[in-house]
Order: C-alpha cells, then structure tokens, then sequence
C-alpha cells in the first residue's frame, strides 16, 4: 500500500468510538479492569448508572470530588454492589426513569466472597440490573490476597510460595446459572468486540443479567504491563476462560470454538504468581482445565 | 379517620400516607406486620412504591440507600439483630446524606435469644449519624413517619422511629389515621437537589482524604444541630393541620415536682400513673417523656428539670460498664450548670420484664431516701 | 467526554461543598503521562490504521487525529499494550529521558 492510499484509508474502528472514560485515572500501567470498563461502556452507553464496591474501580475512578466516568456512580458498601444496584434500579424507575441501565461492577472479592449474598439475592428475584464481575482472581485493591477467586497454584500475599493456593478457583457462572437467570456471559478484555455484542445483546433483556469478565493485573499476577491483553487471550485460547453465554441457566452457546487448546503453561510462565509452580502441578492445572472444558462442551451439546 | 390498629400497623401507615416509594425489608419478630401490611398495601394499588423483597436486612438498608440517592422516597423496619447486622449500612445512610426513615421494634439483643423489648439495638447505632424518635403511642408512631420524612428531608439526614415490641407493636390502640390529602398538603413530594441520574452524572461517596473528609462530618453534625428547632418546627406546622404536637420532649406534672422520672417509649405511661398515684400519697412526682434522643435535646431537658428538686432517669437499656444511656445523657445535658437537681440512673424492664407502677415507687423511694446518686446504676427488679 | 485538563478542584470552606458527597469534575488535570517509563513511538508508515491500538489503550491516551493514531503523552502512562499488540510492529517502546 503507498502512503497516498494509506492516507485516504480510514482509521479502523471496532468498537463504538464513544469515550465515556476520561484520562487521568488512577488504574495502573496495563490494567485489565480498566479496560473492561472502558468496553462495557462503549456497549451500554451514558444511560447508564454504576454502582461500585470496594475495588479497584473505587480508587481508579477517582478520589473526592472527581469522577473519570461520564455515567453517574454510587460507592457502595463492599457486599452490597447488587443490593445497592437493585435499589437505584427502583429508585430511578419511581423517580420517573425507567430507561436507564443499572450496573453493578464490582471485583472478584466483591463478587465471589463478600458480596455473593446480595448478588445470589438478587439474581433469586431477577432484579432488572446488569452484574459484572471483572476478575483478576485476588484482592488486589488490598495488595493480593487470595480470594475465592483465586485459581489453584497461585501466589498471593496470604497464599505464600510454601502455602499456595490449594483449592480451584470457584464456580461463579456455575452458581449464577443454578439461579436461571435470562443472561450471562464470560467476556474478556482481549476481545473487546466479543464483549460489546454481548453487552448490548444484555442492555436488550431484562432481569439480572450477569457478566464474568476475565481481567489481568499484572501489579498482583506479577506479569509485564503489556502482556495482559496477551495473558487474557491465552487465557481464552487454553480452555482456561472460554467465553459463552448461557440463557435462562441452560442454554449455553460457545462464542469461541478452540480445535486444539493450546498448553497452559505458556500462559503459566508469563506470570511471577506461578513461577513456583512444579511440573507436576502444573499438569494439574492442565488436567482440572481439560475437565472443566470437556464439562463445558457437554452442556454445550445438549 | 379512626381505627383500632396495632403499633406495628401504625408504621404501616405512616408510610403509606408519607407515600414512600420504595420499600425494602427483611421479616424479623416483632416488626414483620409493618412490612406484611405495607406489601399488601402495594398488591393492592393502595400504595404506589416498589417493594423489594430483600435477602437481609444489609440488603434491605443498601436498597432503600440506592433508592434514595436515585430521587425516591425509601423506607423500611426491623429490630435488634436485624439493625445490628443493617450497622455497617447506618453510617452509609447518614453519612452518605441519604433521608431515609425506617422503624425499629426495640427488641433485645441475642444471646440469649430473646424477641422481647429493650433498647440496646437502637441506642447501640447511637453514633451512626441517625437522628432518633422513641414513640409511646401507636398515634405517636403514626405521626411520628410522617414527620420524620418531612424533617429527614429537609437536613438530607436519616430518621429512625423507634417503639418498643409487643408493649407497643402489637398493642392495638384508637390511631387517628390522618387524611392523604392533609399529609400531602403537609409532605410535599421528595426532590432532592442532587441525586443519581445519567442527566447529571456524578459519582457518590469516593475515595475521600483528609483534606476533605472532616468538612463532610462537620455538615453532617452541623445540620444534626439544627435538627431541634426544626423538629419543633415542624411539629408546629403538623399541630395546625392535625391538632397534635409531637416536639422533642413531654413534660408530664413537672413544674412543681419534687421527684421527676426520665423516661423514654412506653415505660412513660406507665411512670404517669405512678406519678397520680404518688401525688395523691404526698410524694410530687413528674414524668419527663424524652421523646427524640438524637439529636439530644439538651436544652429542653435543661428547662424541665431545672425546675425540679430531684430527677430519676429510668433506662431500659445498659452501656456494660457505664450505666443506663439515657442516664449518661442527660447528665452531660446538667454536668455543669448551676442549679441543676441531683440526678440518679436506674435500669428496669431489660429483655422485655415489665416496668410496673411499684417499680416506678420503688425508684421514687430509693432517691426520695437519697441527697446525691451513690453508684451508677440502680438496678430495679433483679433477682441478685 | 469532557475537555481534558480540568482543573484540580479543592474546597476552601465547608460551604463551598455539594449536600451530597459527589464529584463536580473529571481528574484530567492528574497528567499521568508522569508515571511513564517508557514511551510508545509510532512509525506512521509502517501504520496500517488497523485500530488495535487505539482498540486496548487502558486510558484511552490514543487519540484519532486525521485518520491516524496520535499518542496523548499526557496521560500515556506507558503500559507498552499498544506496542505488543500492533501487528505492523510498528510501535516501539523508547527509554523516557526527562
């Protein structure tokens, strides 16, 4: 291509060019969360209404009086991103605003630990808001500790090298599905136009709507700041994080076919937080992620 | 319109004629019959309001939080456990500004487990940031929502209406239900200057440093100093259009008593009949009814007992390793100034045991013998 | 969006401060182009506006300026995301000398 046709070639744009983010917040070099952000947004448009736990997003946003989003916030109480969502979601709609999108955001710890109350609750009476749950699989915002969140293998900073973590990571979409809500979804930062569609395809429906959103940190998985769309991608391309999307808590569509699942332990060596790891936990790493996918591709199937 | 209606009903009410919009609870004995009345209420279309049918009752206050900054009028009732486990979502509500009004069944605290009445659980969020309205008559309660919100709106500060189980929540007496149209006249819709919404995007409650943080709490305390006069107010403004006055204190015989008895909710009923009754033995008992304990009304109490020779502050409740609570307020309210009467704490009636008119003589009896208190808790009825 | 580079607001009294506890502006002047190590160079003609870059910028600090990515060295914080991901290769993550 010369530089006369390049000239006149248009700047490609996947994503809606809408920004409803604004610079000068406080996420750090290569945040997946942010980015997560950043896309929800893009997919849900200003009418929409945040509310956020304790997280990363409640810092990143911005200390008092300044807001880095263009969509109104409430910082809730850590357990209470679903409650507090189902709240606004009423009061906005007795206030006379039945339009706009009520999300609750909030991390893993929010979300698989402290918050599962509220969100369980919620889903329960299929409450009219969106869930998201950006993962990046420990309290990170407290400085890495381990949540339930945490996969198995993992350092943190309350799972030492010597007392990793033993257990699997849990089962959120598992447990959100038990509830037979209309929609959820895995989406990750790495495909930003995969997590759009489906965000927009959920703005359509009502009820609690749930979405897990794969989120690298590389200040808590002690990888390099531009690895992490890299890491979210392998993520996906091993079987790790496969996205899809179930409806009504049975019908499950896989979003991304994988013919051969590439080894995780490519992905495992990109980040500090497995450095430790042996080769034989390692295959048991491989052998709980080959269970789990072939797990998925039955429901898939049925 | 009259009606023979429970306490717990007369919440009910209270919140359907203050028209709340939003409504989220949880059951908890003894205050399920004020949400059981208020969903029906909404099933039938005879109040306009989503009611959320929560999991806890954390969730239940984190609601009525979303509610409120969203631009609705939330409300919602529980007791003791329920408003312990809510505590973490008290200091969210007052300190976030949200006017909230909620009733709270004075119920003891478990363990062991007891369903009965004292006033542990609500004195115990005394510091959360919530203005606090302890009611003695199932009219009172009535009247007390609707002016709680009215008030509650205007500081952009929360209000708790609180009232003892089973001794008020499931006594029935005659409530003069007000008209809608008057309380309409008197609470006009709820429109908050600043509230949640995409058209004005703003984020609530951030990460706040120190630069900022203590000007926050001095507004919150600031508009908490003029919770009294407007309490007062607005209980002036109801007088005209309802003929009751609810104020922040009832004085009961007071001006010439050489005996006065401090009490709070139910307890200062019964105080009254002990007080005929003394009289009528010679003794000049009085009954000074605190009726609002946050903000304290420090200068009424003040005026009342100023004029009396000796004061005896009753408290169903106990601060384990202080006293009586309401005993260590009003002394702060006295702790200092001249010609303030001898003030002497005694704690009855805990975990529900009656507060009889012989509890009341035994009280007068023990300071009538006494110039100054010698121990800081009298204790009444106790098998010791 | 907002114009960039609010200023930074600080309330001098009590008075001056909202009933509710709720921002009145966006951080844009936090020039986060500070915390910046290293800095994306892009080569505009090996640029194939294939968008990727603009598509993972955390911030976002690329901007579309006539049809071509611009970096915003205000608040580019340096992740180096952009540069891993182009498939022209035609960013490069430099030293910062300041």
């Amino acid at each position: 291509m010369s530089q006369d046709t390049k000239k006149e070639k248009k700047f490609t744009m996947t994503l809606p060019p809408e920004e409803l983010m604004a610079c000068g917040h406080l996420a750090c070099q290569g945040c997946g969360a942010t980015l997560a952000m950043r896309y929800m947004l893009k997919g849900l448009g200003q009418k929409t209404a945040l509310c956020i736990p304790a997280c990363c997003w409640a810092v990143i946003d911005g200390p008092y009086p300044y807001s880095s989003l263009d969509v109104p916030i409430y910082h809730c109480a850590f357990e209470t991103a679903a409650s507090t969502a189902t709240g606004v979601k009423a009061g906005l709609e007795m206030a006379g605003d039945p339009e706009t999108t009520v999300v609750a955001w909030a991390g893993d710890g929010g979300t698989f630990d402290i918050g599962i109350q509220a969100l369980s609750g919620a889903a329960e009476r299929n409450d009219d808001i969106i869930y998201v749950c950006y993962d990046n699989e420990a309290y990170m915002n407290t400085g890495i500790q381990r949540s339930s969140a945490t996969p198995y293998g993992a350092w943190t900073t309350t799972t030492p090298v010597k007392h990793f973590k033993n257990r699997p990571k849990k089962d959120i979409v598992a447990i959100l599905a038990a509830h037979r809500i209309p929609y959820i979804a895995t989406a990750s930062v790495s495909h930003p136009e995969d997590f759009v569609r489906k965000v927009k395809k959920a703005k359509a429906i009502k009820g609690t709507r749930f979405f897990h959103v794969y989120a690298p940190c590389p200040t808590g998985w002690k990888s390099r700041p531009e690895d992490s769309v890299k890491l979210a991608r392998m993520a996906v391309q091993n079987g790790l994080f496969p996205l899809y999307e179930i409806e009504d808590g049975e019908k499950y569509t896989l979003n991304l076919k994988l013919k051969d699942k590439k080894p995780v332990e490519d992905y495992l060596r990109l980040q500090g937080r497995f450095r430790h790891l042996s080769p034989e936990a390692i295959a048991e790493i491989q052998a709980e992620i080959d269970v789990r996918w072939a797990r998925l591709l039955k429901h898939v199937e049925a | 319109m009259k009606k023979v209606i429970m306490g717990n009903h007369a919440l009910s009410y209270g919140a359907m004629l203050a028209r709340s919009q939003v409504i989220s609870a949880y059951p908890i004995t003894p205050q399920t019959q004020v949400v059981e009345l208020l969903s029906e209420m909404c099933a039938d279309g005879s109040l306009d309001a989503r009611f959320i049918k929560v999991e806890s009752e954390h969730s239940a206050m984190a609601s009525c939080i979303g509610a409120s900054v969203a631009g609705a009028r939330a409300f919602t009732a529980t007791s003791a456990q329920g408003l312990a486990l809510m505590h973490e979502m008290l200091h969210w509500a007052a300190g976030g500004r949200h006017p909230i009004v909620m009733g709270n069944i004075n119920r003891a605290m478990a363990p062991g487990w007891s369903i009965w009445t004292d006033q542990n659980d609500s004195l115990s969020q005394r510091d959360t940031g919530w203005m606090q309205f302890y009611c003695s008559s199932n009219q009172e309660v009535v009247d007390t929502v609707i002016q709680g919100f009215k008030v509650a709106e205007r500081l952009m500060i929360p209000a708790m209406v609180v009232l003892d189980a089973f001794a008020l929540s499931h006594t029935y007496e005659v409530v003069d239900v007000p008209d809608q149209k008057l309380v309409d006249e008197f609470l006009p819709p709820f429109k908050p200057e600043i509230r949640l919404t995409p058209a004005d995007p703003r984020a609530f409650g951030g990460l706040t440093g120190s630069d900022h943080y203590m000007e926050l709490r001095y507004l919150l305390q600031r508009e908490m100093e003029k919770a009294p006069a407007l309490i007062e107010e607005t209980g002036r403004e109801y007088e005209k259009l309802f003929g009751r006055y609810l104020g922040l204190v009832d004085p009961y015989r007071c001006d010439d008593a050489e005996l006065v008895f401090v009490t709070s909710g139910t307890a200062g009923f019964t105080a009254r009949v002990a007080v005929d009754e003394l009289r009528a033995s010679g003794v000049r008992a009085g009954n000074l009814r605190v009726k609002v304990f946050r903000p304290f009304p420090f200068d009424r109490v003040r005026e009342v007992l100023a004029k009396v020779k000796r004061a005896a502050v009753v408290d169903r409740n106990c601060s384990y390793g202080a006293g009586g609570i309401f005993y260590q307020e009003v002394k702060s309210a006295l702790y200092g100034r001249p010609g303030m009467p001898p003030l002497f704490g005694y704690i009855a009636g805990l975990g529900g045991r009656d507060i009889m008119v012989d509890s009341f003589k035994e009280i007068a009896a023990d300071a009538m013998s006494k110039d100054r208190a010698e121990q800081e808790i009298v204790w009444i009825g106790v098998k010791k | 969006m907002r114009p960039k580079k609010a200023k930074k607001i600080v309330f001098k009294s009590a008075e001056e401060m909202p009933i509710m506890i709720c921002s009145v502006g966006d951080q844009t002047h936090n020039l986060t182009g500070a915390w910046r190590n290293i800095r994306p160079e892009i080569d505009l003609s090996k640029c194939i506006k294939c968008g990727i870059c603009w598509k993972f910028c955390p911030e976002p600090s690329i901007d579309v300026v006539d049809e071509w990515p611009v970096v915003d060295y205000d608040y580019c914080k340096g992740c180096g995301i952009c540069a891993e991901e182009c498939p022209a290769k035609c960013i490069v993550m430099v030293e910062e000398r300041r």
